[in-house]
């Protein structure tokens, strides 16, 4: 067993996007969540940072780093804004998916593009029917004159309006047993036929963009095809699993940040009864239990991040940071408020912000349950 | 032509521990334990005005300075930004130097590394804001320096057109090289670190040099190099003064008013 200690260089990346997300990002993050406006300006300059390639192999234009710096990219900023959060990390997860399953062509042809942020990515799974059964997919392509055609509608689907590619998993018929066989198809934006649809109004995550996608005879060659026929579940299920879930919990573990950091602040300023209010021990209480779920929730998610850089599978890890740092994100921005009394609820402060994107982060990438449900599996199969 | 700029910098206690600072009574030094140090923030726009001239002209960016050995952390953030070198002078001999003990140690320092073309330091450190060392490291140095410079013009080669602030305004000068700039806040934003820069950092040449590693006379450098030394240190009291008015509101207003003017707060 090793000291959990991240390396220097880490802890430079971690200063470095500190200082971009305080300059660039915290001034504005509560003018983006009421305006619900996603600052798609900031990918490029994120870009500059390394931010949006940070796990993309230097020969492609990335960092060249890993999950590790991932997660710590994802949680400084989302400690400011879990809107931009989620559109950061949904752009990773449509690049992981070139990144992990496309062919040295496709890597060339789209990774420099999306590492710089000058064009941003997504990745199209659920459907009206439902987001985490993905055999029930109902979305078709169709092989016509060595073409593909696809059909269909694509649901809550993050960064839906804003991504100049979108990786669309879809059905291409069934296999023997009469199965679902799935594929993934990289969609540019402006491809007739395809069209983002409706856009949500949304409770929390606000400043990210999340609607439909709609596809009527949307026509691409076998270049476009992500994989083999047949590996959209797959790709579906790794991405989701080892990218979007990573992105999810380290969104969580931004916004217990951010509680943590609130409470002190306003528990060392406010002076009740002559004193701060962090002198006051049932406060102390309050901020003891944060301190906790976030260190708990730290742990887990980059215990679970460092798997992914070792490439061992990592999917249970994810679910149990998800699982926990979303959960745990409600409960700290909840206690956080609080602590605050009647300033808990006044808008100048973020905590009530906090609330609704943690809240909103526990359906994004699966439920709590859906969780559960991984975890439960992995565990009785292990034992 | 290509330019071969040193930069000095001084790691500083961070900002926002300034509540934590306190000054020992007998040293009357800052007690600096637990109080991380940051790159002093004047010194970052030292560091992107060279890295600015040296991308418009190449060249090479040099930085240095005088501290313990863990400075090594704000140096590597130096190099990340985009410095080519870095060099630490440290020894136990520095200590307890004041203005002209530590010009002096940084200018042995830089005639061992250079010579450099053009010297860029902040104007003033965020702790002991004296803004005496860069005239005194130009002169140590023999060559001339302007100090407050929110803008820099290339005549030709040799000859520089500076903008140096002054109270109310600006000066432009010419100045030849080499020479020394001390820099404002003004002149640029400093940029921000990449991760890119950081993975380069690691792989970039930092030099730390010890007494012994620079042509140094031992009477010049530390306490025994230093003629000035901190007095008595008088900590104020900041405690709130209150003072009760009572009477009607008009009353209370004019009163307070009457006391404020007399406290020496002007109230327009």
């Amino acid at each position: 067993m090793q000291f959990f200690q991240f390396t220097r260089e880490q802890e430079m990346l971690r200063k470095a996007v500190r200082e971009f997300a305080e300059a660039e990002i915290a001034p504005k993050a509560a003018e983006w969540d009421e305006k619900d406006y996603c600052p798609i300006e900031l990918f490029p300059k994120m870009g500059e940072m390394g931010i949006t390639g940070v796990f993309v192999p230097e020969e492609y234009g990335g960092a060249g780093l890993g999950h590790v710096e991932r997660a710590i990219c994802l949680e400084e900023i989302s400690k400011y804004s879990a809107g931009l959060g989620i559109a950061l990390m949904t752009h990773h997860l449509g690049l992981s998916s070139i990144l992990y399953f496309g062919t040295e062509e496709q890597k060339k042809k789209y990774l420099p593009e999306l590492a710089a942020g000058t064009k941003i990515a997504g990745l199209a799974v659920t459907e009206p029917g439902g987001g985490s059964d993905l055999m029930g997919i109902k979305s078709k392509a169709e092989e016509k004159d060595g073409k593909w055609v696809i059909n269909g509608r694509k649901c809550f689907i993050t960064n839906s309006h804003i991504a100049d590619y979108n990786v669309l998993v879809v059905s291409i018929g069934k296999d023997q047993k009469g199965h679902n066989l799935m594929a993934a198809f990289i969609i540019k934006k402006g491809t007739p036929g395809y069209t983002p649809g409706r856009k949500e109004n949304k409770f929390g995550l606000r400043g990210s963009v999340t609607g439909d996608i709609n596809c009527v005879n949307v026509t691409v060659g076998s270049e476009a095809m992500l994989g083999g026929s047949g590996d959209g579940i797959k790709i579906a299920m790794k991405s989701i699993g080892e990218v979007g879930r990573a992105g999810m919990a380290a969104i969580g573990v931004g916004i217990l940040r951010g509680c943590l950091e609130e409470a002190v602040k306003f528990a060392n300023e406010r002076i009740i009864y002559g004193k701060p209010l962090s002198k006051i021990q049932s406060i102390q209480f309050n901020i003891a239990e944060t301190r906790l779920e976030y260190e708990s929730a730290r742990l887990l998610l980059y215990h679970a991040a460092s798997m992914k850089d070792e490439n061992l599978p990592c999917t249970t890890e994810f679910g149990m940071a998800k699982w926990y740092a979303t959960e745990a994100a409600v409960n700290a921005s909840k206690r956080t408020m609080d602590l605050m009394g009647g300033y808990g609820v006044i808008n100048e402060y973020p905590v009530g912000r906090f609330l609704r994107d943690a809240q909103a982060a526990i359906p994004s990438g699966g439920t709590t349950d859906i969780q559960k449900i991984i975890i439960g599996r992995d565990t009785i199969n292990k034992n | 032509m290509s330019y071969n700029i040193a930069v000095c910098i001084k790691p500083v206690p961070d900002p926002d521990f300034y509540d934590k600072i306190t000054i020992d009574p007998r040293t009357k030094r800052i007690t600096r334990s637990g109080i991380p140090a940051v790159i002093n923030p004047a010194d970052k726009n030292a560091v992107e005005a060279a890295l600015e001239i040296k991308e418009k002209y190449g060249g090479k960016v040099t930085v240095i300075t005088m501290a313990p050995p863990n400075a090594e952390e704000n140096m590597r953030e130096v190099l990340a930004m985009g410095a080519d070198a870095a060099y630490i002078l440290s020894d136990r001999e520095f200590g307890g130097a004041d203005t002209l003990a530590t010009s002096y140690t940084l200018a042995q320092g830089l005639k061992k590394i250079g010579p450099f073309d053009i010297i860029i330091t902040g104007t003033e450190s965020a702790d002991g804001a004296t803004t005496q060392v860069p005239a005194q490291l130009a002169q140590w140095l023999e060559i001339p320096h302007l100090w407050g410079v929110k803008k820099i013009e290339f005549i030709n080669e040799t000859e520089l057109k500076v903008r140096a602030k002054i109270e109310g305004g600006s000066i432009e000068y010419f100045i030849k090289l080499p020479a020394l700039l001390a820099v404002s806040r003004e002149i640029n934003r400093p940029r921000y670190t990449t991760i890119m820069g950081i993975k380069g950092a690691k792989k970039k040449p930092l030099t730390i040099y010890g007494v012994k590693d620079i042509d140094i006379d031992l009477n010049n450098i530390g306490l025994k190099g230093s003629p000035t030394q901190a007095g008595a240190v008088n900590v104020p009291s900041i405690d709130r003064k209150c003072k009760k008015l009572r009477g009607e509101p008009d009353e209370i207003a004019d009163l307070l008013i009457r006391e404020l003017t007399a406290a020496g707060i002007p109230l327009e």
